[in-house]
């Protein structure tokens, strides 16, 4: 008596009404001969005898599914002695509750349990009981009665293709709305903790301080107790990561670009453009170890060879690694953005007598340009975004510098550290990740928006 | 066109048989191809694309200061034509073309001869205006920067000046030349794009179906300008438009399927017609 089989009936119903809600059709319409005389295909009217009976139900079954719970431990906990529950903590009534459902589920439990919650146990497996049959009983009611109602308005004059494509559009609507609901809902849930964070800190400390040091003194009078959150270090470790990743990416993925666009010959591209891809395949943690093995011990000794005190974990590695990591991002969205270019303009200039490297430097990366640099600007934002490498290359120490060569953390990084391990969520140190994650969030929507709006300007160019 | 049900059913069949004795040999072409006084003197071009000839040993000169008009049936070869004459099949990986092209006595097709001054000497102008995604004035000073053509900011003015004058813009832009090109009217944008090619003091003009995307007005005004312009250049112009074609031309020559089958004056060629096709196609049997 699982959901899962309640659905396969659900989904054979809609299967059976499809068929019936189409016979039906051609029956009123007198015949397979005279189906010109309904207003739609029959099939249409198979469909909206199956959406009739599907969709009422398979809403019910959602419903159900995310209150059943709820509602059942609530009702069981009401039966509960008064003084069992009455002076119970929170954490030591979700405790009982889950003691008493893993008891009503048959799993094994670790101690003995109580008379008290044997016999809510079995109380809340008759309500189970009582509830599974509920459903049963109404899901079959409403496909009985989606069906009846599909049987009844089939006639000739009924419109049931207009009825079914504005029901497509409502399913697809609510599809659409949990993809948006769901972004909102994270957004909400960080803003939330990012307001309790700065009733803690407060929010000029937390943007304009110089000082990161995020903790909290357990006991008065402990030493290193006064904790600083002030965010300036991370974000300029942030940025001068992503500059130096920039540094790299742009002019390799750019150059790349209008080699593949514009020389290339089709044998080139053939194959250099999924070696491209390929980079952009690789999982970022693979760069991360590469960055931390391979990179920062090379730039290391070509320190000391040349007499420069490179850090072990650089900003100069983790940037040039990164930078790694995004060529392709920049070098496939340039590409685009050229071969975008009409070739009428290409033509033009070429019937000028232009060279191809004029024509490319005077009037093809010219009318690129706006879109070459929105794709820039979306990788920039995902080099600020990024987190394995600089986690595993670029350090924890909070230095305020400019200078590559020495080690600096970042807000990713930040973030990662503040939230591994067991930590408690009430603290101003946990919630400090919020406030940064809310801010980074803010940044990178502000790059993304700005680069949307360029390209979508660009756009409008040509067409 | 009032035609018959039976000449329309008649057509196919006679197109057909035509078509099969071209492929087996080629059609020797009607008509004086020479001129007294040609600026180019084109003799067997052939062109592949790929393992398709889209021309067919095509012999024709241009002479100075007439223009002549390429008409024919849509994918029979003229625009093709038209290409080779500054090279700008280069730039289709898959072309090839064979034969002799000169321009005043020398050899064009010649691998050793530079594309950049040729094409400065033989302009283009597009079947769609192209104009570049610049000011106005920045569209008509490229061709002179990149060629040098100018010493000081003074000179590229009055550069830019006289090239929209002689193409008849000047007036109606001569207040907004910082405007974006592509702001103008699709008639300004084609004189934009004759400006442009006049800039760099070109010889010989091309022009590829230059009016077959304007109005009738914007096109009345272009086939002034041509009128105006064959006074100083030679110009070749495609035109799918056998009004046009009798318009602006002193000699036309006749296309279809990669053959040049008749040429002669534009007179001739729409009052008495030699070949079979070429009267075929003015009196508007097909194409």
């Amino acid at each position: 008596m699982s959901p899962s089989l309640l659905l396969f009936i659900i989904l054979a119903a809609m299967a059976l009404a499809y068929h019936l809600g189409r016979k039906r059709a051609i029956g009123v319409a007198g015949g397979i001969t005279q189906i010109n005389r309904l207003h739609s295909l029959p099939a249409y009217y198979g469909y909206y005898a199956a959406l009739w009976v599907g969709l009422p139900s398979l809403l019910l079954l959602l419903f159900w599914a995310g209150l059943q719970g709820q509602i059942l431990t609530a009702l069981t906990l009401a039966e509960l002695p008064l003084e069992t529950t009455a002076n119970l903590s929170e954490g030591q009534l979700s405790l009982l509750v889950s003691d008493i459902r893993n008891l009503a589920d048959g799993n094994l439990m670790g101690r003995e349990p109580s008379a008290e919650v044997e016999a809510a146990a079995a109380h809340y497996q008759r309500l189970q009981g009582i509830a599974t049959a509920t459903l049963w009983a109404l899901v079959g009611a409403m496909v009985l009665a989606g069906m009846a109602w599909a049987w009844q308005h089939t006639t000739p004059s009924f419109r049931a293709r207009n009825r079914v494509e504005s029901i497509a559009m409502i399913v697809l609507i609510l599809f659409s709305s949990i993809a948006i609901l769901t972004t909102l809902g994270i957004v909400l849930s960080v803003l939330f903790e990012s307001i309790r964070f700065f009733q803690q800190v407060p929010w000029t400390e937390f943007l304009f301080g110089t000082k990161w040091s995020p903790q909290i003194a357990l006991r008065a009078e402990q030493v290193g107790a006064s904790g600083a959150f002030g965010a300036i270090p991370l974000f300029t470790g942030t940025l001068l990561i992503s500059f130096i990743a920039m540094l790299l990416a742009v002019p390799v993925g750019l150059l790349s670009a209008v080699y593949l666009a514009e020389y290339a010959p089709r044998q080139v591209r053939a194959w250099a453009k999924p070696v491209l891809e390929i980079l952009a395949g690789i999982p970022t943690v693979v760069y991360g170890f590469f960055a931390a093995l391979t990179v920062a011990p090379f730039m290391r000794g070509l320190g000391e060879s040349v007499g420069l005190d490179i850090a072990s974990e650089s900003a100069l590695a983790a940037g040039l690694v990164m930078g790694i990591m995004i060529i392709p991002f920049v070098s496939s969205l340039s590409e685009d953005v050229i071969n975008a270019v009409p070739q009428s303009l290409r033509d033009g200039s070429y019937a000028l007598g232009a060279t191809q490297s004029e024509t490319i430097r005077r009037v093809i990366f010219p009318a690129a340009l706006p879109g070459i640099v929105g794709g820039v600007l979306l990788a920039v934002s995902r080099a600020i975004g990024e987190t394995m490498i600089v986690v595993m290359a670029a350090g924890l120490a909070a230095n305020l510098t400019a200078n590559p060569f020495e080690s600096v953390t970042t807000v990713t990084v930040q973030i990662v550290t503040l939230l591994t391990g067991d930590q408690e969520f009430d603290s101003a140190k946990t919630l400090a990740a919020f406030a940064l994650g809310l801010t980074l969030f803010v940044v990178t929507l502000i790059l993304n928006v700005i680069a949307l709006h360029i390209v979508r300007k660009y756009r409008e160019q040509y067409e | 066109m009032n035609m018959t049900a039976e000449a329309i059913a008649v057509k196919p069949i006679n197109l057909t048989a035509d078509h099969l004795a071209q492929d087996q040999s080629t059609t020797i072409t009607v008509g004086e191809i020479s001129s007294p006084n040609p600026r180019m003197e084109c003799r067997d071009v052939n062109v592949w694309y790929n393992a398709n000839q889209a021309i067919k040993n095509v012999s024709l000169d241009i002479g100075q200061n007439e223009v002549i008009a390429m008409i024919g049936p849509s994918g029979c070869g003229k625009s093709t034509f038209l290409r080779c004459l500054n090279r700008m099949n280069d730039t289709i990986p898959a072309a090839r073309v064979e034969g002799s092209i000169q321009l005043d006595g020398q050899e064009i097709q010649d691998k050793s001869i530079d594309v950049v001054p040729l094409r400065a000497r033989v302009g283009m102008v597009f079947q769609k205006p192209n104009p570049f995604p610049k000011s106005i004035y920045e569209n008509i000073a490229y061709g002179p920067r990149i060629h040098g053509l100018t010493n000081s900011r003074a000179e590229l003015d009055e550069l830019v000046e006289t090239s929209l004058q002689r193409a008849g813009l000047w007036k109606e832009v001569k207040d907004r030349l910082d405007a974006p090109g592509t702001g103008l009217s699709g008639g300004q944008q084609q004189r934009l794009c004759i400006a442009r090619t006049l800039s760099v003091s070109p010889e010989v003009i091309l022009m590829d179906e230059p009016c077959s995307a304007l109005d009738p007005i914007a096109t009345a005004i272009i086939e002034e300008l041509i009128d105006e312009l064959r006074q100083q250049y030679t110009i070749a112009i495609v035109t799918h438009s056998m009004q046009q074609a009798a318009r602006v031309s002193q000699r036309t020559a006749y296309f279809h399927l990669g053959d040049l089958v008749e040429v002669g004056t534009t007179d001739d060629i729409f009052n008495q017609p030699k070949h079979k096709l070429t009267e075929d196609y003015i009196t508007g049997r097909f194409g």
